[in-house]
């Protein structure tokens, strides 16, 4: 095994530039735009933060492909597309900052905002456990300090010590399983646990590791019964925040999600295609996926707080997005990572939008934006803002011809191929299409407060700031363009 | 016959150019309605022009949309597909021009109505399962704003329970076509790929998934008992709403019914025959029954709906020629007629009197004030009992003649069930055009919402516009021109039927 010290800086010229773009935005506000306003300084470093952001994207696009430094690092398609889709995300959420109210220290906001950013393209290659756990602790870090942001706020610490509580919790088990795992297998490559594993099956102690795995797992993507964190971090966080969670957190989680269990854990997978299958951890991600539709969905339901509902919405996508894993098998045991990522790349478009639309009418009323009635009348103090919530929501529903519709689709058609009807994938199918009915409900329930409420007639005008504006009808292009032409996407994975 | 597909795009593109017209102000978003209902049907009218009637699908469209699971977007039409395109066309400018007073929102208004006719029309040229499924639902959310904007009685309520029915209703669809096409191997959602693989399904299959299909489109069908979205969201709907809910939305679900379950699960048709023909005659005396004892106005007209799409259910399930040709051609003529008779009570009837209680309604001579809409009303309701001369006629009695083919029982009770029609639209035409007597009286003290009318003294109601007009000598015009002709609409519809996948239905419903 050779280490190139020279080929790895080329694999990672892409965070290089963001920790030196977030390096920038702290040294020029430190020292040159201290007198500005927040305003002014926070203008500088969101520009900062998306020309490091854009020229990451551009490493990307042409940089390393295949395994690099000995393996520990993998640029395979997957790797390329979610670091491609996190970059993405993190740059619309930086737009969604530049709409939203505005906190003190701006500069310092955007810089742990792009920390963040390298965690998650370090999740999305990393091929090996320890990398994998850095990274992953790297993107926490930096999220419990952008929920907990707003120091004038206490739903702001109230979210940010929920998530860090229940973060922290989930590192360690991830950790101990990791542990387990090494001294199962001796050692920490995925390959090379794959095999061990696949000699050694499944033991009562590769069982205990594969539960933490999948506990921590289910604490970071939010999935039920692991999710009580996700209403209260939602509601509290700043809203930029709370969008990035929700979006780029979540693509680059699920991917690093279906790379360890499939490439990593993949011998001991057991199996769904039947309802006696091999015990696995195959058979415990279909508990926890539909654990998590079934209460997100009925949760969603209760709910009287946009942020909240979007939360509840959020777990049961991640029980939509487990399914996705759960096919994410190689060919044969299952449909490959294309319906995975299209689905968690679409979600998160449809999600930062969604949170943008918050971010501009919290910062047009001083009130917040907090009940879904707050939004009544939208439509005419902003036909733009309200237009645009409806291609998120409606997205976010799974009505074609959006990117959402396909996103379920071909995580649906995917899980019945496994087994049929004969198959608990297929069945879990079923069950995530009977939901969407109920899912519906919610989402109109906020479309007609949107829409169709007369709200206060006395309510001014909302302006949506440009740059605002010109993200969210990219989210919303973007949605309809990927919904038109989705296999643009998925003949790439 | 290949501009077919431009129906689709006209459509849709003038729901966007309405909706920035309506910045504009209202008549100028109508306008751009109006035009681009007209130019689809300037384009279908050629195509029908040139159409040669033949066995299969005529494919118009076919490209590749998601390689990776075999779907392709195909557009294909034969005569069945484009009756109901002429079908929507007719009813998109009918509704169009009964929408003329709407000034409220007027842009989004029209965005919404011909989303939902885009939508409706890609349904009717679908030849690709996943395709057909894709417009399908685009046409279910606009009906929700549609009704809850711009609605009335309950319109809320109303709206939600429509859309979560149609919504659960095509779920229910998916899974059944998804299972098939797992079922399959997943190579292709195209129908005669699907019907081709469903050949090798065993029976608990072809029973299963036929039952999840078709119960999904059924659901918008408006069979029974999953018909009591149908009254609520008709009455709740505005005007132009009700008339494409009643003309083409219900037809989606019954043309789902023939299109996809039948021909693509025969066996599955055979099982489930006597239930669905069971449901279908319960459906239409019963619905008829409810119909006749209603006291708002459009009640009546809404169940009057159920009841003669029941007709059309009935055709299916006996799934004989004679039997389906006649339920296509009462998707026409239901689709005409119901558009009129929504027409006369919610434009021209309920928005001049603000009343649609019977009991009101009663007591103002409404053949007087407005002797046009009481001639409509007549002339329509004529035709939907089924009078010799109107489009109801030759539909329903196609119908019962291949029911008795299968189960004379079944045309029995479907008669029964045309003299309930009867009675119920006499009731209503008595009551409401000429009911005015010198006494005045409440037939019911309780009726739903009580509303202040100036009873006695309408010596004048705004008078029948010209959009209303032309709109309802358009419908009524088609109704008697099918009704005289019905050759016209069966020489496309019957040779559709010679097609092999109609053919594989037609053999495995007869018993």
């Amino acid at each position: 095994m050779s280490l190139n010290y020279a080929e790895l800086f080329r694999a990672l010229r892409p965070e290089a530039s963001l920790v030196l773009g977030a390096l920038v935005a702290l040294g020029l506000d430190l020292a040159v735009f201290r007198r500005h306003t927040l305003a002014e300084r926070l203008r500088l470093a969101l520009w900062i933060g998306a020309l490091a952001v854009g020229v990451a994207i551009v490493h990307v696009a042409y940089g390393a492909r295949g395994t690099v430094f000995g393996g520990v690092l993998v640029f395979d398609n997957l790797a390329v597309l979610t670091r491609l889709g996190v970059l993405g995300l993190a740059l619309l959420t930086l737009g969604v900052t530049s709409g939203a109210r505005v906190l003190r220290h701006p500069a310092e906001y955007v810089a742990i905002l792009l920390f963040a950013t390298t965690g998650f393209t370090l999740m999305a290659a990393a091929n090996q456990l320890l990398l994998a756990f850095l990274a992953i602790e790297l993107a926490s870090l930096s999220l419990y300090i952008l929920a907990g942001y707003d120091k004038s706020s206490p739903a702001s610490a109230e979210a940010a010590l929920k998530y860090f509580l229940f973060g922290g919790m989930s590192a360690a088990f991830l950790l101990f399983g990791f542990s387990l795992i090494y001294g199962l297998t001796g050692s920490i490559e995925l390959p090379e646990i794959a095999k061990q594993l696949g000699v050694a099956g499944l033991n009562p102690l590769v069982i205990v590791a594969l539960v933490m795995i999948l506990v921590a797992f289910g604490f970071k993507a939010a999935a039920a019964p692991f999710h009580l964190w996700a209403p209260d971090a939602y509601q509290g966080a700043p809203v930029p925040s709370a969008a990035l969670i929700a979006s780029a957190s979540k693509l680059a989680g699920f991917a690093l999600f279906a790379r360890l269990l499939w490439h990593g854990l993949g011998p001991v997978s057991g199996s769904v295609a039947t309802f006696q299958g091999a015990p696995g951890w195959l058979p415990v991600a279909a508990v926890v996926a539909l654990a998590s539709m079934l209460l997100g969905n009925l949760g969603a339901l209760a709910q009287s707080n946009l942020r909240r509902l979007l939360a509840y919405s959020a777990i049961a996508h991640a029980g939509v997005l487990l399914l996705g894993v759960i096919v994410a098998g190689p060919r044969g045991l299952g449909s490959g990572v294309g319906p995975l990522f299209y689905y968690a790349a679409t979600y998160g478009i449809a999600t930062v939008g969604a949170f943008g639309v918050i971010a501009v009418l919290e910062r047009a009323d001083p009130s917040g934006c907090q009940n879904i009635t707050d939004l009544a009348g939208l439509y005419r103090r902003s036909p733009l803002l309200a237009g645009c919530l409806a291609v998120f929501i409606l997205s976010l529903a799974g009505i074609p011809p959006l990117a959402g519709f396909f996103g379920k689709f071909l995580v649906f058609a995917a899980a019945l191929k496994i087994g049929g009807v004969a198959g608990v994938a297929g069945w879990l199918a079923f069950i995530a299409i009977g939901l969407s009915g109920v899912a519906l409900y919610y989402y109109l329930i906020v479309l007609k407060q949107a829409l169709v409420a007369k709200g206060d007639a006395s309510a001014p005008p909302i302006a949506t700031p440009l740059l605002p504006a010109l993200v969210l009808l990219v989210c919303a292009a973007l949605l309809v363009a990927l919904g038109l032409a989705p296999s643009v996407v998925i003949r790439l994975l | 016959m290949n501009a077919l597909p431009c129906t689709i795009y006209i459509s849709f593109a003038g729901a966007l150019l309405a909706l920035v017209a309506g910045a504009r102000s209202a008549a100028t978003a109508r306008v751009v309605a109006l035009i681009a209902a007209l130019t689809a049907v300037a384009v279908t009218v050629p195509a029908a022009m040139g159409f040669v009637p033949g066995p299969g699908l005529q494919t118009l469209v076919n490209h590749p949309w998601i390689p990776q699971l075999g779907i392709r977007y195909h557009l294909a039409a034969d005569g069945i597909s484009l009756t109901l395109v002429v079908l929507t066309g007719l009813a998109a400018v009918a509704g169009i021009l009964f929408s003329w007073n709407i000034e409220e929102r007027a842009g989004e208004f029209f965005a919404y109505y011909l989303a939902l006719i885009g939508g409706v029309y890609g349904v009717f040229l679908s030849a690709d399962a996943f395709t057909l499924f894709v417009f399908y639902e685009i046409a279910i959310v606009p009906k929700y704003f549609l009704i809850a904007n711009w609605g009335s009685t309950r319109r809320e309520y109303g709206a939600m329970k429509l859309a979560l029915y149609s919504f659960v209703g095509s779920a229910v669809m998916l899974a059944g076509l998804l299972w098939a096409f797992a079922a399959g191997g997943g190579k292709s959602f195209g129908l005669a790929e699907l019907a081709q693989a469903a050949t090798h399904f065993s029976r608990f299959e072809q029973i299963g998934m036929f039952a999840l299909v078709f119960t999904g489109f059924a659901v918008l069908a408006g069979m029974f008992p999953f018909h009591t979205w149908a009254p609520t969201g008709h009455v709740a709907a505005p005007t132009a709403a009700s008339m494409l809910l009643a003309g083409v939305v219900m037809k989606l679900g019954a043309y789902g019914c023939l299109r996809v379950a039948m021909p693509l699960f025969p066996v599955g048709l055979a099982y489930w025959q006597p239930y669905i023909a069971g449901l279908a005659i319960i459906g239409i005396i019963y619905a008829g029954l409810v119909a006749l004892v209603q006291q708002d106005f459009k009640f009546v007209i809404g169940y009057s709906s159920v009841s003669h799409m029941g007709f059309v259910i009935l055709g299916l399930a006996a799934a004989n020629p004679p039997a389906v040709a006649g339920a296509v051609l009462q998707m026409f003529s239901h689709g005409v007629i119901a558009g009129l008779l929504f027409a006369v009570v919610g434009r021209m009837v309920y928005e001049r009197t603000h009343t649609r209680q019977l009991a009101d309604l009663r007591a103002m001579p409404l053949h007087r004030l407005m002797p046009f809409a009481a001639l409509t009303f007549v002339l329509a309701g004529m035709a939907s009992m089924g009078m010799p001369g109107f489009s109801g006629f030759p539909a329903e009695l196609t119908i019962l003649i291949g029911a008795w083919k299968t189960q004379p029982g079944w045309a029995a009770l479907g008669g029964v069930g045309v003299l309930v029609a009867a009675a119920f639209t006499l009731r209503v035409i008595q009551v409401s055009f000429f009911g005015a007597t010198d006494k005045v009286e409440r037939v019911d003290p309780n009726a739903l919402e009580p509303v202040e009318v100036n009873r006695l003294h309408h010596d004048h109601f705004d008078p029948i516009t010209w959009p209303e007009r032309v709109g309802a000598m358009l419908l009524i015009g088609t109704s008697v021109y099918i009704g005289l002709k019905p050759d016209a609409l069966l020489d496309w519809i019957t040779p559709a039927l010679q097609s092999p996948l109609m053919q594989a239905a037609l053999r495995g419903g007869t018993p």
